[in-house]
């Protein structure tokens, strides 16, 4: 058999080689889109609260991407009493000062409970405590509970979407994604 | 202990060899598997099927993520989640449904190569029993995955196919009941069509196509003269350097680069009906949700099942059911029917070759009139034909006894 | 060569079955229907009117039972009650005049059985909930039907079409930005937060479909699908004359202009078929490639049997 032929042969199969792996390439491509999150789960990314009925020192819960949210309106006593660290968390709605967090325990996941008599968040699973800005007060818990990105429009506070208050925080790095003392 | 190149680097094809025989499956399975030079490109209808075969696995799985097997649910997964969320959906879909129908082309054309070129004989009887069994899994795989999508015709269907097992005067309605798993087609009979055609099918079909593969190594695959060939001798001249006067080939590469173009134009054919001319794979009729009160005013099978379901229609309750079991056996006993000693292509065998063109027109008509509403003259040519099927297989060992061995 | 003979016989036999169980199969299942095009033909031509004229006939005839907001009238009644009352819900009029034939219009104000082809439903002391304004001069109908006409605004989107003309009967669950919030015969249904909410909806919803289907002998369809499931040709001759499809079917004949069918085809086709553009676009690019990689197949086995042959 000559060279020549054996180099057209391979000179043709590696040509069609190429052509069925750019095929294969654009078949994965495909596939991959066909795993993506639908656009209807990607739609309930967001959650709208009215706050304009909220009560002071009531917790309430709402449900964003499946996660808890802890909304807690402020009471001026809190206000007087909390630290910096607080305070820079706070978020400012209609003139009132909330608490907004994803009511999951930073150690594994648990639903701290709020202690309205205290003032502050016990986690029954393994005993860890929250200030009233949830950040960590005692072990096992390592980090304050996070603060979901929000923006707020009058009294209505929108969950899944990262507003102005939000990025400041996160310049000012009182998410809670470090750690924060909670007396400074 | 087998013996080990100590030498040998880990993973290099001595090695691989050393534990796996690797060398040994790569002259057995691919470059010494002999295959008859003397073929057309009808031999390349085994490779569509895989093929086939592998997009139904592979659009099916991705299908499989998002389909929910639940009465109140499937039709709007399917047609709303799949065809308009999920990413490529509609394709998949698409390719999925229209590969379905065209495996069926593909197996026909498969097969009636095989029966006129004489694949089924002296030897090969397993390769075609096999081949049958393929064809009985690959439709009830066929029906149970159109039950899916809930539609009209997907109720239906699955009420009339189910009413069939009440066996006419018999009256087993228990039977029908049990099979669905209620009085009528409903969640119980849903999601159990979704296990066999999602699991139990496709496992026996892939068991019965390794079979398949494996009734084919001792016989070797026909070829267009039906001669036995002397693969030990043809194989040395081929080895020895003689490739253009060996009557046999290597499979890899020489049979599958054939394979392979024959699936490029395959491809064109294929993508052509995926985009543009799907309704005969993607019937209208299974748009309407399924509707327990309200019969269309059109029901029929799929293209493939036309044929069969004629042969039932135009007889009364009880012959009919006994015609329908006979259509779906009696393909199954062609090796044994045909007395011939000739293992020769159709055109070459008298008598056989016309047998063979009227029972593919025959199936064709019947097919036909298996679509059509049964009225006159349809009824009656549907009526003719199907006696017309029965006639021939009664006549296939007679024609076949009176054929003279051809040299 | 053989194997080209060998393709055609193949091709052959592949194109009868395929001849014989689609188009002439279907051909003897359904009759086929031509079309009239909307161009009405069997009606009467309408004179232009006087608008001004025709907006005091209007506003003094029609309001009590239709709304008007292009003109700030609002429902008489909410829709579940009126569906209560009439059957259906009395459709807006703000964009009738650009949705509608004028010569339906015109026809359907004298007599709306006899222009909707619905007269069979109104037997035996039964009586369309439209009255009958015949009793009108031709020329006071022209003045009314001019005067929808100007209200009308310039572009009216497909799915506005399809509210006044077909959704106070049909639903269509597949009208939403997510499932759920889909198209009723009363309206969009919100987003709720409160399961209670929904369901209190969902029930309105209810209340209405049982006063339809009590006056319409059967509830209509869904028609999220229909696209698909009846084709263009169908649904054309269909929304056209229903009589001619489905002899003595309930539908009405709707009346709907050559623009406002084609708007109403758009949004079904949104609704039922939106991947519509995307399959003529992946088509080309994917049968282009099948074409490179079976030219490139046929080289390659050209090269590999060039010592076989």
């Amino acid at each position: 058999m000559s060279d020549n032929t054996n180099r057209r042969e391979a000179m043709a199969g590696m040509a069609l080689g190429a052509c069925a792996a750019v095929g294969g390439v654009y078949a994965l491509a495909g596939m991959k889109s066909a795993w993506d999150p639908l656009p209807s789960v990607k739609a309930a990314g967001t959650t709208s609260v009215d706050l304009s009925t909220a009560e002071e020192n009531v917790l309430y819960t709402e449900k964003w991407r499946g996660k808890p949210v802890f909304i807690l309106k402020k009471t001026a006593g809190m206000l007087a009493k909390q630290s910096n660290n607080d305070k820079k968390r706070d978020l400012i709605i209609n003139g009132s000062s909330y608490l907004v967090c994803v009511g999951l325990c930073t150690h594994l996941g648990c639903i701290p409970s709020y202690k309205a008599e205290s003032e502050d968040f016990l986690c029954a699973c393994h005993g860890a405590t929250y200030d009233i800005s949830a950040i960590n007060t005692k072990a096992p818990a390592p980090l304050p509970m996070l603060i979901p990105p929000f923006k707020i429009n009058g009294n209505t506070l929108i969950l899944g979407e990262a507003g102005d208050e939000y990025n400041k925080m996160k310049e000012a790095g009182v998410l809670g994604k470090t750690p924060l003392d909670p007396k400074a | 202990m087998a013996h080990f190149d100590e030498n040998a680097k880990p993973f290099s094809e001595q090695w691989l060899d050393d534990r796996l025989g690797v060398r040994t499956l790569k002259k057995v399975l691919a470059k010494e598997y002999w295959i008859p030079k003397d073929i057309n490109f009808l031999w390349a209808m085994g490779m569509l099927l895989a093929i086939t075969f592998g997009i139904l696995i592979i659009t099916g799985i991705i299908l499989l993520m998002h389909y929910k097997p639940d009465t109140a649910l499937a039709f709007d997964s399917v047609n709303y989640t799949i065809m308009q969320e999920v990413g490529f959906g509609w394709l998949f879909r698409h390719m999925h449904g229209v590969a379905a129908s065209v495996v069926f082309l593909l197996i026909y054309i498969h097969m009636f190569t095989g029966i006129y070129y004489g694949s089924y004989k002296r030897g090969r009887e397993m390769i075609w029993l096999s081949g049958m069994l393929l064809f009985v899994t690959f439709s009830a795989e066929a029906f149970s995955g159109y039950m899916l999508p809930w539609g009209q015709m997907s109720y239906w269907a699955g009420m009339v196919i189910t009413n069939i097992f009440e066996l006419g005067s018999l009256e087993f309605t228990g039977l029908v009941e049990w099979i669905r798993g209620d009085y009528v087609p409903g969640d119980a009979f849903l999601t159990r069509f979704f296990m066999l055609h999602v699991f139990l099918l496709p496992l026996a079909i892939i068991g019965i196509i390794v079979l398949h593969f494996g009734t084919l190594r001792i016989p070797h695959v026909n070829n267009q003269e039906g001669e036995e060939i002397d693969y030990n001798a043809e194989a040395e001249k081929y080895l020895a350097g003689d490739t253009a006067g060996s009557k046999v080939i290597r499979f890899e590469w020489d049979f599958l680069s054939k394979d392979i173009m024959v699936l490029g134009f395959f491809l064109i054919f294929f993508f052509y009906l995926v985009f543009f001319h799907y309704d005969f794979a993607l019937d209208p009729v299974n748009f309407d949700p399924a509707d327990g009160l309200k019969t269309p005013a059109h029901i029929y099978p799929e293209w493939y099942f036309l044929w069969s379901y004629e042969i039932l229609r135009p007889f009364d309750k009880d012959i009919g059911l006994m015609a329908f079991g006979f259509a779906q056996g009696i393909f199954l006993a062609l090796p044994f029917l045909d007395r011939s000693p000739n293992t020769k292509p159709a055109h070459k065998r008298g008598l056989f070759f016309i047998w063979f063109w009227v029972m593919v027109i025959d199936l064709i008509v019947l097919s036909v009139m298996g679509k059509v509403p049964p009225i006159e003259p349809f009824g009656s040519i549907g009526f003719y034909s199907a006696i017309l099927f029965f006639v021939l297989w009664i006549a296939l060992p007679i024609i076949t006894m009176m054929e003279k061995k051809v040299k | 060569m053989r194997e080209i003979k060998i393709f055609i016989v193949v091709a052959f036999f592949t194109g009868i079955i395929y001849w014989g169980v689609e188009p002439f199969a279907h051909s003897q299942m359904h009759a086929h229907v031509e079309s009239g095009n909307f161009e009405y033909k069997e009606l009467k031509e309408v004179k232009a009117g006087n608008a001004k004229h025709g907006e005091e006939l209007v506003m003094s005839n029609c309001t009590a039972c239709h709304a008007i907001s292009a003109k700030g009238m609002a429902a008489p009644m909410d829709a579940v009650t009126s569906a209560a009352t009439y059957g259906v819900n009395p459709p807006d009029l703000s964009n009738a005049g650009g949705i509608y034939d004028a010569k339906f219009l015109a026809a359907f104000i004298a007599d709306p059985a006899k222009a909707t082809n619905t007269s069979h439903k109104f037997v035996g002391g039964k009586m369309h909930p439209m009255p009958a304004y015949n009793w009108m001069p031709e020329s006071d109908i022209a003045d009314m039907v001019a005067f929808l006409k100007s209200m009308a605004k310039e572009d009216i989107t497909p799915k506005e079409v399809f509210t006044d003309a077909c959704g106070r009967c049909h639903a269509v669950r597949y009208d939403n930005k997510v499932m759920g919030e889909k198209w009723t015969q009363i309206g969009q249904k919100p987003k709720f937060k409160y399961e209670k909410e929904s369901l209190a909806y969902d029930i309105k919803v209810i209340d209405y479909q049982d006063a339809l289907a009590k006056y319409m002998g059967k509830l209509p369809p869904d028609l999220s699908m229909i696209i698909r499931a009846r084709g263009e040709h169908f649904l054309k001759t269909f929304i056209e004359d229903p009589q001619s499809q489905l002899h003595g079917t309930a539908m009405p004949a709707v009346g709907l202009s050559e623009e406002g069918f084609h708007k109403v085809m758009k949004h079904l086709e949104n609704v039922g078929d939106p991947s519509k553009e995307a399959r003529s676009h992946y088509g080309q690019y994917f049968m282009l490639f099948a074409i490179i990689f079976a030219i490139l197949a046929f080289i390659w086995k050209q090269a590999v049997w060039r010592k076989l042959h």
